[in-house]
């Protein structure tokens, strides 16, 4: 079942820039398990997209299957979703993504849904360089089938039931990395201070951008033999670099100190302004990443923020050379060749 | 070089082949040749003479180096089917293969081979004639590359038999310009080459053989092209803009032959940009998902694949079918199951295709019987997607799809406007008062859907493959899913009013026999109708054009006594969906059934009629 929110909301709600409060960037009500993570990122979403003012209508919100793939029914209900196929996600959003290069693709998939039955749709959009916001809701287990391991488990991680994981994890972001995504982070649905801002500077990037979000699985992962409880992630949490979010039209008031400070201006003129927390930090090295991410995977820590930014790579269109006009705007005028070539056509077959 | 004949020609056998116009060469290759564009120039000579043609390749699944044949078959009765049986003459160029084809020359006929390499004495038949031409041997004098060795020997053959079978020369000479239009440099040896062959056999043959082709103006207006380009332009002229794709014999070049007509007609003028998006994606089921994508968001998209595809796209379908998704699918079908026989034809994913995925599931077909209807039901494919909100799949084979078949050409009415079908803009959503994606407010079963970034505040809806409300909201009240499948179902049959209406060809006295065919078996109906009339049975015929079937098609059924259902396939598998779909006597409908991965001959079909009414005779009269 789903259920809608009460539209009542106080009349002195703030409001952004297209006169819009932040209920109207919600959704239906949410059905996951009280204290779920993904209602966490749904959160962060909504702020990001209120704040960003973003017209909800413009957006379209796409998932795979599973408990992250129907948390796009609880953000933003005046834009248009697909919960589409378990694993497929990436290939419906290309689609819609060739379609129409207007829209803001707003996907959330789980570690199921990406990482194990989806793994190759996954690398293909990667590769593709969509233009779209990967979002992936990891949480280590898969909730909906009640709790089996699922690939993004650290090896020897225990489930509920005390199965243990045997086999080497997949760490989506190092994967993302190393095929050439435009925008990778990590971040925790604990941690609205870091996603917000992300997901934010994610949305403004012009490209393939992937967040990793721990996100912690209440009723199946949150025990104590697990690496994804709250605790866990909690105490192991360690993170690259603070990560601020400037839109276009704010006036930067302080001041980005060298060596410890970076400011990266996106595509539409915002900036990103990074703090760095750990001293070689770097944004435009992905190889340097991945040593990072492992590196502290070794000492049982999780590294979040943002791992690699590349404001200037191409994306598919521009790979493409895809026209201005979105595809599906394209009149039969501007695409039927008509009877006069078809009779040239013709004649090539005599 | 070239060793004594034991038989020429010029005996002039008494017991030669006499034909006009009326016989089939076959071409003995080895692939990876080149031999492909010289075969393919023969059949064109004799297309532009006038006279009906049609070529089948006879290809293995295999780059190099394995035998590949070409069967030209040409009747100015406009028999265009594959004929079977043994061919009036053999062009045998392919040493590993040469004891088959030499077996496969036709009692009168003639063998041309490469004498170059001599013949042994069992591979000397008495009751044919040996052409013998030192191709390899011309070549190698002639040519110091290679590469030009091997490939202008299949261009002297051509030349040869262009004396052999009075093909007129200017003929050749015209083909080979308009082939190497813009790499003009060509256009000399090619000629000189087949000037070779030419010479070579009027020099040494009495030429034009007992069998040769005479000039005619049977051909009028129409053309010889495959089912591939034929589906690719229609994609083209139908609107699509996004494809996603994956390789897979022989559905390849329908997206290489979308992909070139594309990058010839759909370049926006002003900047130069691309009117459309191609992806080949990393397999089936991302392909059809791009295509999924792509329509659910507005833009008229569609995917080609064969047998394998088919099963891995099925969860997809099965998603466009209930979500109600616009989607063209191109399935060219090949032998199965599994990998089957990859080049080779069949008509055997008729069932898999009609209720593709699990649960109740159904999907609408459409039956091009040649590359006219392949052009003509590709562009049409778009609308009824459009106007059903469900996949329509293009029911191609190997044979039409990759195969040249002379067929109308292809038309185009200027007055024709894409039918988008019920889809809100944001005037019509300010108007509508209670909108619900899934409501059936026409009552045919058909709702009206919205495209994402329509509408700030309207219109919005979350598609998904689990069940849902009038409203799209998500649900598992048992009435609301009820209510659904049998929209779905309603939706259903009203398909079966806009597809294509069946072919029904029907004689003044009502004829006990009805032959029901469709697809790449309408080729061999004409002369199977010509072939039973000489043993005194009239038939009448219907041709089925799609599915959900039409309502003509139970009373033809009712009509006649002895159906006889022809397909490409072991299982007889649109019996079982005509025995499925409508209310009729299964008993009433025999099976004609080929499945040897080869094209159906109406050999076959006639000999398969008078067998099963001379059973039924027998068994009334026991």
């Amino acid at each position: 079942m789903s259920f809608q929110k009460s539209k009542f909301h106080h009349p002195r709600l703030p409001v952004n820039d297209l006169g819009l409060n932040y209920r109207d960037y919600e959704g239906a009500l949410s059905t996951l398990c009280a204290g779920c993570g993904h209602d966490s990122i749904t959160s962060a979403i909504v702020q990001a997209c209120f704040e960003l003012s973003l017209p909800p209508h413009q957006v379209a919100k796409m998932s795979g299957i599973g408990c992250s793939s129907k948390a796009p029914n609880y953000f933003l209900n005046k834009a248009h979703g697909f919960n589409t196929v378990h694993g497929r996600m990436p290939s419906v959003t290309t689609g819609a993504n060739l379609a129409n290069r207007e829209l803001t693709y707003l996907a959330m998939s789980g570690d199921g849904d990406s990482a194990s039955i989806g793994l190759g749709q996954f690398a293909h959009v990667v590769r593709r360089q969509l233009n779209m916001l990967y979002m992936v809701a990891n949480n280590g287990v898969y909730g909906l089938t009640k709790g089996q391991l699922a690939a993004t488990a650290d090896r020897g991680m225990k489930n509920k039931v005390g199965e243990q994981s045997l086999f080497t994890d997949i760490d989506l972001c190092v994967m993302a990395l190393q095929l050439g995504a435009t925008f990778v982070a990590r971040s925790f649905s604990g941690d609205k201070k870091q996603l917000v801002p992300l997901i934010k500077a994610a949305i403004s990037h012009q490209g393939f951008a992937f967040i990793d979000i721990i996100s912690p699985c209440v009723t199946f992962n949150n025990h104590p033999d697990s690496t994804r409880s709250y605790d866990y992630v909690h105490q192991h949490i360690t993170t690259a670099a603070v990560t601020d979010f400037v839109p276009v039209k704010q006036e930067i008031t302080s001041d980005c100190a060298a060596g410890i400070c970076e400011d990266i201006c996106l595509h539409d003129g915002s900036l990103m302004r990074i703090h760095k927390l750990q001293p070689d930090y770097e944004t435009k090295n992905a190889m340097k990443a991945i040593v990072d991410i492992e590196t502290h995977k070794k000492k049982g820590e999780i590294l979040t923020g943002l791992f690699y930014l590349d404001a200037n790579g191409e994306h598919y269109h521009e790979i493409n050379n895809t026209t201005d006009t979105p595809l599906n705007k394209l009149t039969q005028d501007d695409l039927c060749p008509g009877s006069r070539v078809l009779s040239g056509i013709n004649d090539s077959f005599r | 070089m070239s060793q004594p004949l034991k038989h020429d020609a010029n005996e002039q056998y008494s017991k030669n082949c006499q034909a006009i116009n009326n016989f089939v060469v076959r071409f003995a290759n080895t692939n990876g040749t080149g031999s492909a564009s010289s075969n393919n120039m023969f059949a064109k000579a004799i297309l532009r003479m006038g006279i009906p043609v049609s070529a089948k390749n006879i290809f293995p699944s295999n780059i190099q180096g394995l035998p590949t044949w070409y069967e030209v078959r040409i009747s100015e009765n406009n028999f265009l089917a594959r004929r079977g049986g043994a061919s009036e003459i053999v062009v045998a160029m392919n040493p590993q293969s040469l004891d088959e084809d030499i077996a496969n020359v036709a009692s009168g006929g003639f063998l041309l081979y490469d004498s170059s390499r001599a013949l042994t004495d069992s591979q000397f038949r008495d009751d044919i004639s040996y052409l013998s031409i030192p191709i390899s041997a011309i070549c190698q004098k002639e040519y110091q590359d290679p590469r030009h060795r091997q490939l202008f020997k299949n261009v002297v053959y051509v030349g040869a038999l262009a004396a052999l079978l009075n093909i007129e020369f200017d003929v050749l000479k015209s083909l080979v310009a308009d082939q190497f239009r813009g790499k003009d440099k060509l256009i000399t040896p090619n000629i000189y080459a087949l000037e070779l062959g030419y010479q070579y056999a009027n020099q040494h043959f009495t030429c034009p053989l007992s069998i040769k082709v005479e000039r005619r103006d049977l051909v009028n207006n129409r053309i010889m092209v495959d089912g591939n380009t034929a589906c690719g332009l229609g994609a083209v002229y139908g609107g699509a803009t996004v494809v996603g794709w994956y390789p897979i014999t022989p559905s390849t070049s329908v997206i290489e032959k979308f992909a070139s007509y594309c990058a010839r007609l759909r370049i926006d003028p002003a900047s130069g940009k691309r009117n459309y998006a191609l992806v080949q994606a990393e397999d089936e089921l991302a392909a059809i998902g791009i295509a999924i994508g792509a329509s659910w968001n507005g833009a008229r998209s569609f995917t080609a694949t064969s047998g394998p595809g088919i099963s891995l796209m099925t969860e997809f379908l099965g998603l466009a079918y209930f979500a109600e998704i616009p989607l063209v699918l191109i399935n060219v079908q090949r032998a199965g199951p599994s990998t089957g026989m990859p080049t080779r034809t069949q008509q055997s994913d008729v069932l898999t295709c009609a209720y593709a995925s699990h649960g109740d599931t159904k999907h609408v077909l459409l039956f091009p019987k040649d590359p006219a209807e392949c052009f003509e039901f590709s562009a049409l494919s778009f609308d009824l997607a459009d106007q059903l909100q469900t996949p329509v799949i293009i029911m191609s084979d190997l044979d039409l799809g990759m195969n040249d078949h002379l067929c109308n050409e292809f038309t185009w009415d200027e007055q024709q406007k894409y039918q988008l079908g019920k889809v809100l803009s944001k005037k019509q959503l300010d108007e509508v008062k209670d909108y619900g994606r899934y409501k059936d407010t026409d009552g045919d079963g058909i709702c009206y859907r919205t495209i994402p970034g329509t509408h700030p505040d309207k219109g919005a809806f979350f598609t998904r493959g689990t069940s849902r409300n009038e409203y799209a909201g998500y649900t598992e009240k048992s009435a609301e899913y009820v209510a659904n499948m049998d929209r779905l179902n309603k939706k259903f049959s009203t398909a079966s009013t806009l597809v294509p209406q069946p072919e029904i060809i029907e004689g003044k006295s009502m004829a006990p026999i009805g032959l029901i065919y469709f697809g790449t078996s309408s080729h061999a109906i004409d002369e199977s109708r010509q072939q039973l009339k000489d043993h005194g049975l009239a038939i009448d015929t219907l041709r089925i054009k799609a599915f959900p079937f039409n309502n003509q098609i139970s009373p033809f059924i009712e009509r006649h006594t002895n159906i006889f259902v022809i397909e490409q396939n072991r299982d007889g598998q649109m019996r079982t969906l005509l025995m499925n779909e409508l209310t009729i006597d299964p008993a009433k409908l025999n099976a004609i059934l080929n499945y040897d991965g080869l094209p159906i001959t109406s050999t076959f079909i006639v000999e398969k009629v008078l067998n099963t009414l001379a059973l039924q005779q027998k068994s009334q009269v026991s």
